[in-house]
């Protein structure tokens, strides 16, 4: 399994350096990586579908418990087959869908990136390594959105795809950390241990439930996130078939799946499931009823599909787990293959506009047998794929136990209907005859409707043949839940009442179809213009307005402002303490000899001298005066480490003074008397007196054993020097010196900056 | 900037940075600018057990260079045309080097070893991995006070609304 994302991270590197001279055909070359995947799948399936995992593990931060661990059960192997399989045919579609677009390489590397960040997300176990993953396809897929980035709309698109599903992500993070430390389980499979055993609950882990759903959400577009996947749809279709069908938003499905057997009976996992995701269903499918853009009906088809995986996976029922791994195959599958069917439409026509679609179903036979095809099989038509699977779901919701469960049935039986309301809207929009217009049409090349018609394939025949199907899905859902094996897709049930139902739920969507000019007028009444786009800028326009105000009181610009609010800081809560307990050592005298009197009353006089002089010279010897008294201070102490640091550093930093000095004027600027100098007075005097208080009593109150006995015992025999003071900055505090080191290089490049900007300005 | 437009650094025209040349002070600055040079080296090295070290030498050799810049014989950009930068990126490179290796060889950040070598001539010398460490932070605080030196001694106005330079302009031709 490392191997295999090995493989995509070189092809991805290769992809960018090489990928120039190849043209599109960079695409053939980033095939090789999802192919990788296939391959991987296809030699070590037999052994993971009899039921042994592959189990791969390598160790990364063992201080975080955070291993490199995969374990490729049945279901994990399923997913692996869908970002391979569909991986090999959308890189296929995009070395046919490209021109000569700048940048290709990079996008080219961008997908093989993302590809394998699918790939490692779905064989991972550790849930650490889930979250990394996870946000390794939140980033990927930003430059994949913004790959237009001339144009604002991609860009402001990718951002708010990367935006939600980022705070999402946090959530998530929040959510996996939460639950590892109240279960002490840190992978999914020991998870799934956990939960046979009985011993997930509690509030703690209901939160974690919570936030870890909250990130699917954000990732598979369920409502209120959903706005950022019509958005994406400013991405070129290839990502469109694959990000958007089969692998970045069923990554949050993914992860519901996972975990739903696990976590199902925690407080806040069903309803947040099963209600999130049929609204999400029946708002995708009512929303996408209106798009005039085949591309967009898909997208909120797709939001609407995905909210129908999110409340079947997130029952937990065992019949239902069995359901949703059918659905998420059949879907993967058809919505792949529709996506490149609007590619394909857009490419030749120029357009995506339904009104201006016409005539296509003859210059494009192939595509439409592939359209209708995909189309019936999401729609849930007999004997398709799609069929097969909402008839189990359907069952499933008849058998399933939890509260509401016939609520929750006729929901989903009615937004299946607008399911195929919206399949019809698609297949009529774009192959439809529309008299008065005339569409001009390039018929797309074999190759390019190849992928599309690979993918009719698997929907007819994993329909026709459930026996085949059931070798991988039941395996798949016995992963999930070792019950949910025990089941089988049946094509043809006879006359049942979920037979009955899903005819119902044709009928539903034909009569919509029927009515849509009422249909469309009724959603124009009720109109809402705002998109949840819409409401996403308003949001983050909103903070970043809140944000600059914010910035503009804390961050005024006033330097004195800024000093005394430090200074104040400083001294607050200590003063607090310190006022009425201020206390004087035993044995303290006024000054320990004549000397140090002198230096010390010289130090004073110099420091008064620099608050009241009018020049700034003056003001620099008297500041350096300052220091070497307190040089000298160090030599009469005895220590001379310090006193040849002090003496250096005061010679260095008043010639600095000087050097500066030369650009400003002679005398300080005369500021009239006003309260700004009381307050600079009084914060100086306040200051002042705190440090006085603070060093005579630090020095009275000495509880600890001075640390420098043990330094002095430490160093020669671990640092192997006699100088205390350099053992010390090397070795026994060694890392702080590191620390300052990078501190004094970060500011002096910081001042180089600031004075060169300046210069620039001035020549310029 | 020696770079700066492009122009070669002998072409700009150069006056003392800091007032009229003082020929006394420049003599004796002569003088003493290598000594110090050496002195600071003697405070590296004797620096694990004696007064010294890292810090201080590079300050020491920080404080030549500010004796040379204050009698205008500004060896900064003429006769040594020394990358600060670099030297600073160097020190800085060697500061968290010599902090990482024992961290990949397996043992704890920043731990350090000690070999004893017996020399011909010097007799038994003691080496600690500490030295690099501190010759980084020589380097490092060297290339701060150069760069500053660099920046702050340049004539270019810093600031567009105040005042040109004190001192006039002599006009006189450095290097």
């Amino acid at each position: 399994m490392i191997a295999v994302l090995v493989l995509h991270v070189a092809v991805a590197v290769l992809a960018a350096v090489v990928g120039g001279r190849l043209g599109r055909r960079v695409f053939l070359l980033t095939a090789l990586a999802p192919l990788g995947t296939v391959v991987w799948v296809l030699v070590e399936g037999g052994a993971v579908l009899d039921g042994t995992p592959v189990e791969q593990r390598a160790e990364w931060v063992p201080e975080l418990g955070l291993d490199l661990s995969f374990r490729v059960d049945a279901f994990a192997l399923m997913m692996l087959g869908i970002v391979g399989g569909i991986g090999v045919l959308v890189m296929l579609y995009a070395s046919e869908y490209f021109h000569h677009e700048k940048g290709l390489p990079r996008f080219a590397a961008f997908l093989t990136a993302f590809t394998g960040a699918m790939t490692g997300l779905v064989a991972a176990d550790d849930l650490l390594l889930v979250f990394v993953f996870w946000e390794l396809t939140s980033v990927t897929s930003y430059g994949l959105i913004g790959f237009k980035d001339e144009d604002p709309a991609a860009r402001s698109a990718a951002t708010q795809a990367l935006l939600i599903t980022g705070a999402g992500g946090l959530a998530l993070l929040a959510g996996i950390l939460l639950l590892t430390s109240t279960t002490g389980a840190t992978s999914i499979s020991a998870l799934t241990e956990l939960a046979d055993a009985g011993g997930i609950g509690g509030t703690q882990a209901s939160w974690a439930a919570a936030l870890i759903l909250l990130g699917c959400f954000t990732k598979s577009a369920q409502v209120p996130f959903h706005g950022w996947l019509p958005g994406a749809m400013a991405a070129p279709t290839p990502v469109s078939a694959y990000l958007h069908s089969a692998t970045m938003v069923k990554a949050g499905v993914f992860l519901v799946a996972r975990l739903a057997h696990p976590l199902a009976d925690l407080p806040p996992w069903r309803p947040m499931t099963i209600g999130v995701g049929l609204a999400t269903m029946c708002w995708g499918g009512y929303r996408a009823l209106r798009q005039t853009d085949l591309k967009l009906v898909l997208a909120y088809g797709t939001v609407s599909q995905l909210g129908m995986l999110v409340a079947v996976f997130g029952s937990g029922e065992s019949k239902l787990l069995f359901a949703g791994s059918a659905l998420l195959l059949a879907h993967a599958i058809y919505k792949a293959s529709l996506f490149m069917v609007v590619g394909i439409i857009d490419h030749s026509t120029h357009t995506r506009e339904i009104p201006r679609l016409s005539g296509l179903r003859r210059a494009m036979p192939a595509v439409v047998v592939v359209s209708v095809l995909g189309g019936a099989s999401m729609a849930g038509v007999i004997p398709l794929l799609g069929f097969l699977a909402k008839e189990a779901a359907i069952v499933g919701y008849q058998q399933a136990g939890f509260a509401a469960a016939g609520l929750a049935l006729a929901v989903f039986v009615g937004a299946s209907g607008l399911t195929t309301a919206y399949t019809l809207r698609f297949l009529w929009g774009a192959f439809a005859d529309r008299p008065g217009v005339t569409t001009e049409i390039h018929r797309p090349g074999a190759l390019f409707v190849l992928p599309a018609a690979i993918l009719a394939v698997p929907t007819v025949v994993l329909g026709v043949a459930p026996a085949l199907t059931d070798e991988v899905v039941r395996p798949a859902a016995g992963a999930l839940y070792e019950k949910a094996a025990a089941y089988e897709l049946i094509l043809w049930p006879g006359i049942t009442s979920a037979f009955l139902l899903s005819l119902l739920a044709l009928a539903i969507g034909a009569a919509l179809f029927a009515v849509r000019a009422r249909v469309e007028a009724l959603q124009a009444v009720l109109g809402r213009q705002r998109t949840a786009a819409d409401h996403f800028q308003r949001l983050l326009g909103g903070s970043l307005r809140g944000a600059a105000r914010v910035t503009g009181l804390v961050q005024h610009g006033s330097m004195p402002l800024y000093l005394g609010v430090i200074l104040l800081g400083m001294v607050a809560i200590p003063l607090f303490h310190l006022i009425g307990d201020v206390r004087v050592p035993d044995g303290a005298v006024l000054a320990e000899s004549p000397l140090q009197a002198v230096v010390i009353v010289g130090s004073m006089l110099a420091a008064a001298g620099l608050a009241v002089t009018h020049r700034r010279f003056a003001a620099v010897l008297l500041l350096g005066t300052v220091g070497f008294s307190s040089a000298a201070l160090f030599v009469l102490q005895g220590a001379p480490d310090l006193a040849l640091t002090q003496i250096l550093v005061e010679t260095v930093s008043v010639v600095m003074f000087v050097l500066v000095l030369r650009h400003l004027p002679d005398r300080f600027r005369v500021v009239p008397w006003s309260t700004a100098n009381a307050a600079r007075i009084a914060v100086a005097g306040i200051v002042g007196a705190f440090m006085f208080g603070v060093t005579l009593t630090a020095l009275a109150d000495r509880t600890a054993t001075p640390v420098d006995e043990d330094v002095a015992a430490l160093a020669y025999p671990q640092g192997d020097g006699s100088n205390v003071v350099n053992v010390t900055l090397v070795d026994i505090r060694g890392f702080d010196t590191v620390g300052e080191a990078i501190v004094l290089v970060v500011a002096a490049l910081g001042v180089l900056g600031i004075v060169r900007a300046n210069r620039g300005a001035t020549d310029g | 900037m020696a770079e700066r437009d492009g122009r070669p650094q002998e072409q700009t025209p150069r006056r003392p940075t800091l007032g009229e040349p003082a020929v006394v002070l420049d003599i004796v600055v002569e003088a003493v600018f290598h000594t110090i040079l050496v002195f600071a080296l003697y405070l590296h090295f004797a620096g694990h057990n004696q007064p010294g070290g890292g810090f201080i030498a590079g300050l020491a050799i920080g404080a030549a260079l500010v004796l040379r810049m204050i009698t205008g014989n500004d060896p900064i950009r003429t006769r040594f045309p020394v990358p600060y930068e670099a030297v600073l990126g160097v020190g800085a490179v060697l500061v968290t080097g010599t902090a990482l290796v024992p961290l990949v060889l397996g043992n704890s950040l920043l731990e350090h070893h000690t070999w004893e070598v017996d020399l011909p001539v010097l007799g038994a010398v003691k080496a600690t991995s500490a030295l690099p460490f501190d010759t980084g932070i020589l380097l490092v605080v060297v290339g701060v006070i150069g760069m500053l030196l660099q920046v702050l001694g340049s004539d270019d106005p810093i600031d567009p609304e105040v005042d040109p330079p004190v001192g006039a302009s002599s006009g006189e031709q450095v290097g």
